[in-house]
């Protein structure tokens, strides 16, 4: 089963979608970052899975441990902005950070 | 030649377009430059009267170019040089150059000295082009020009009534005539579709007009002299017209312009058939005595020598309906010259009358010769010129009256025996006109110059002799009444062959061709021709045996008729045997329409004025009712139209537009908040969009 390509194809499509709908129907901006991180991870499940059965290289590992390295980078920008957020506002939900609307 | 010529007719346009737009900036008015455009000419003109006098008789010179197109036709437009022309030019630019002189005393100090001169250029240039033109088109724009400077110098003093009153006159009278004589001009053009004289001449000796359409062209070109040369029954005109100052009544009104006319039926000539040129006749001879009657019983000098201008061009008509080219033309250079004579003199008289009434706190009239008398010391070389253009109008021998009269006469004698029946009037018309003449001319001089005078004793010492400007155009003028300079280069005082009738030759009548000598066609041409050619043979010597005799005949009896009207006003004006009261009470009637000029006047005023006012009402109220109901009618409708299409404007146009605006507004408002910023929304949308395009997609490869 850890032979077919399709099986990993399917476990990054499930988590894309996961995430997706976590970005899409969450109102908790720390849930919308999980929803975040799970989209990057089902993208460098992708470039592995490629790079293992196809070339058996090690191009598609480097780009997923470049993607972890920016996925952290960004949470922990993405939470300093939300602790900035939650000291103004006392919440983290996205639809009260509605400023720019108004 | 013919430049020359050109050269002589432009300078005074010339002179009229600089001094009419700059008289007031020139020194003195500018008139200076009118007198020396006009001297110019004369002596041009006098240089080519030389040349001509070299030539063969016959010779001309022509210089025409297309001026308007019209389909297939060209109007022609150009100028036409011959004996004719020459000796006009020549008459013109002497009578008019002289009479320039002369108004540089008289019109002296008039605020419109300038403008006068002006107008007194514009009138040579019209006439010189009148005299020119080689088409009856050019003739009857320079006919119309003349016309114009006519009442532009009839008027000068139009801040008074009276001249403004006889300019209006003088142009709506002209009209009448021009009227005839335009449809004249029309009916050749429709027939021929060409107004050139010689190209008309070349097309009735081809045949072209029949004879009867030729007497009434003649006869309604004609109308245009009976205007112009103020024949009767137009001749109202030129009475009144001498409400203008003097000179331009001794230039316009009795030297010039209305000799126009005359030239006219001159340059017609060989298009007059016999049964126009009879009408010519009857009409110049009855305007000759017509005139004549009224002449006698007038007071006012200039309304006499108005009068003799009329009854004068009444002879020269007659002349030249009676087939009297020659004499014709002849009596109007020479009248030109001694009736150009009288009126200056009479100006002078006028000036001299009127500076010593003026001076004596008198307001009697200075024109009225029931005023004067016994001028002749005060202003002898008035008397003396007057008396010799006196003499030449008489007809009295050695002056160059009696020539061109008597010419006339024996022509008009000859005329009558040859034709016999109704043209002995014509005898009878021209022999009392001239012992008429006579007798109201000497009239003028005893009652002017003779006697005691009686405008007061204290005006009497404020007489005296005009400026030497006034009495050189005198003595000029009546230098040229004498005989000498026509009979040229004979000298004999009782001979009219001179250098006039070797020049001057009755053109050939230019439907003799197609005419049979008893009136009636020849549709053969080789028949016509010899028979014309016996038949002219035979007339020829008949005439000429008929005209010998006539001429002694009409010698004698001018002589008598003239030596009678003289010595008739010698006795009663003179000698006072006769009591001139009396004869008005016994003359009753005939004296009281010699007065009141056979009022004439006053008929036009109750018919033809009346007649056209009554009219005018009658348009006026057509006008007030029906053509402004029309407009106002048609007013109404569109108004209401108007306010029907503003409505749909308002309503429909505006409220599409409108509409349309807010429909975009309330969807705009409706679409707007789609728009929301909430960005997991644009998620939701752009998710669904790509999974539906990636099913799509999907389904599609594997279908």
């Amino acid at each position: 089963m850890l032979n077919n390509v399709t099986f990993f194809l399917c476990i990054s499509c499930g988590l894309f979608v996961l995430g997706l709908l976590a970005v899409m129907t969450r109102k908790n901006a720390v849930s919308i970052l999980m929803g975040i991180e799970l989209i990057l991870n089902s993208a460098g499940l992708n470039f592995v899975t490629f790079s293992h059965f196809s070339t058996g290289n090690f191009h598609g590992h480097l780009v997923a441990l470049f993607i972890i390295l920016l996925a952290a980078a960004e949470a922990a920008v993405a939470l300093a902005i939300f602790l900035g957020l939650y000291r103004q506002r006392g919440t983290v939900f996205v639809d009260n950070a509605s400023d720019l609307k108004q | 030649m013919i430049t020359q010529a050109i050269i002589v007719w432009l300078l005074p346009l010339f002179s009229f377009a600089v001094v009419l737009l700059n008289s007031k900036r020139l020194p003195r008015q500018g008139d200076f430059l009118s007198l020396a455009t006009i001297f110019i000419g004369l002596f041009i003109s006098m240089k080519l009267f030389g040349q001509m006098m070299m030539q063969p008789a016959g010779y001309q010179e022509n210089l025409s170019f297309g001026w308007i197109p019209i389909g297939a036709h060209s109007i022609q437009i150009g100028v036409h040089f011959d004996i004719l022309t020459s000796i006009m030019l020549l008459v013109v630019t002497i009578v008019s150059s002289l009479v320039h002189l002369f108004s540089t005393k008289y019109m002296e100090g008039d605020p419109k000295y300038g403008r006068f001169f002006a107008y007194l250029s514009l009138f040579s240039f019209s006439m010189l082009g009148l005299v020119l033109a080689d088409s009856l088109l050019g003739l009857y724009i320079f006919w119309e020009l003349v016309g114009l400077s006519s009442y532009l110098l009839i008027g000068f003093w139009h801040e008074k009534p009276g001249p403004a009153y006889a300019s209006k006159k003088a142009f709506i009278t002209n009209r009448v005539g021009d009227f005839g004589m335009l449809l004249g001009i029309l009916l050749i053009f429709a027939i021929l579709g060409d107004l050139n004289l010689q190209l008309i001449f070349t097309a009735v000796a081809d045949g072209k007009i029949p004879m009867g359409m030729l007497t009434i062209i003649g006869l309604l070109l004609f109308c245009g002299a009976v205007g112009k040369s103020a024949q009767f029954p137009l001749h109202v005109w030129l009475p009144d017209a001498m409400e203008g100052p003097t000179p331009v009544s001794a230039l316009i009104h009795a030297a010039t312009m209305v000799a126009a006319g005359v030239y006219l039926v001159g340059r017609i000539f060989p298009i007059i058939t016999p049964d126009a040129g009879l009408v010519i006749a009857m009409v110049g001879g009855f305007t000759a005595f017509f005139a004549a009657t009224i002449a006698i019983a007038q007071y006012d000098i200039k309304k006499v020598l108005a009068y003799s201008t009329i009854s004068q061009l009444g002879y020269m008509i007659m002349g030249l309906g009676v087939g009297a080219y020659t004499a014709g033309l002849f009596h109007l250079v020479t009248h030109a010259m001694f009736k150009a004579c009288l009126f200056l003199a009479s100006g002078s008289v006028i000036h001299a009358m009127h500076y010593a009434l003026h001076h004596s706190g008198s307001h009697a009239d200075p024109q009225d010769m029931r005023n004067m008398g016994g001028m002749r010391k005060a202003m002898p070389i008035t008397y003396l010129t007057m008396l010799l253009a006196t003499l030449a109008i008489s007809g009295v021998p050695f002056t160059s009256g009696f020539l061109s009269k008597d010419a006339i006469l024996g022509a008009t004698l000859a005329y009558a025996i040859e034709n016999g029946g109704i043209s002995w009037v014509l005898v009878f018309f021209g022999f009392i006109t001239a012992a008429m003449t006579a007798f109201y001319m000497f009239r003028i001089i005893y009652k002017t110059f003779f006697g005691t005078f009686h405008g007061g004793a204290d005006a009497e010492h404020h007489l005296h002799e005009s400026p030497k400007p006034m009495t050189y155009p005198l003595i000029a003028l009546a230098t040229l009444s004498v005989f000498f300079w026509f009979t040229a280069p004979k000298f004999n005082p009782f001979s009219t062959n001179g250098w006039f009738s070797s020049q001057v030759v009755t053109p050939a009548r230019a439907y003799a061709g197609i005419m049979h000598p008893g009136g009636t066609f020849y549709f053969h041409p080789e028949v016509t021709a010899k028979a014309n050619e016996v038949a002219a043979e035979q007339k020829k010597q008949e005439s000429e045996r008929t005209e010998h005799f006539a001429h002694m005949l009409a010698m004698i009896l001018s002589l008598c008729v003239a030596g009678f009207g003289i010595w008739l006003s010698w006795t009663t004006y003179l000698k006072h045997k006769v009591d001139t009261d009396a004869w008005k009470q016994r003359l009753g009637i005939v004296y009281e329409g010699m007065l009141h000029k056979w009022w004439m006047d006053e008929l036009y005023d109750k018919t033809v004025i009346a007649g056209s006012l009554l009219f005018s009402k009658l348009m006026a109220w057509i006008d007030a009712n029906f053509v402004d109901g029309i407009v106002n009618g048609s007013a109404w409708f569109f108004r209401n139209l108007s306010f029907g299409t503003g409505k749909f404007d308002n309503r429909v146009i505006d409220g599409a537009v409108n509409g349309l605006a807010w429909v975009v507004g309330r969807s705009g408002d409706r679409v707007r908040t789609i728009q929301t910023g909430n960005i997991q929304r644009y998620l939701w949308v752009t998710g669904c969009v790509v999974g539906t395009i990636l099913i799509v997609v999907i389904a599609s490869t594997l279908l």
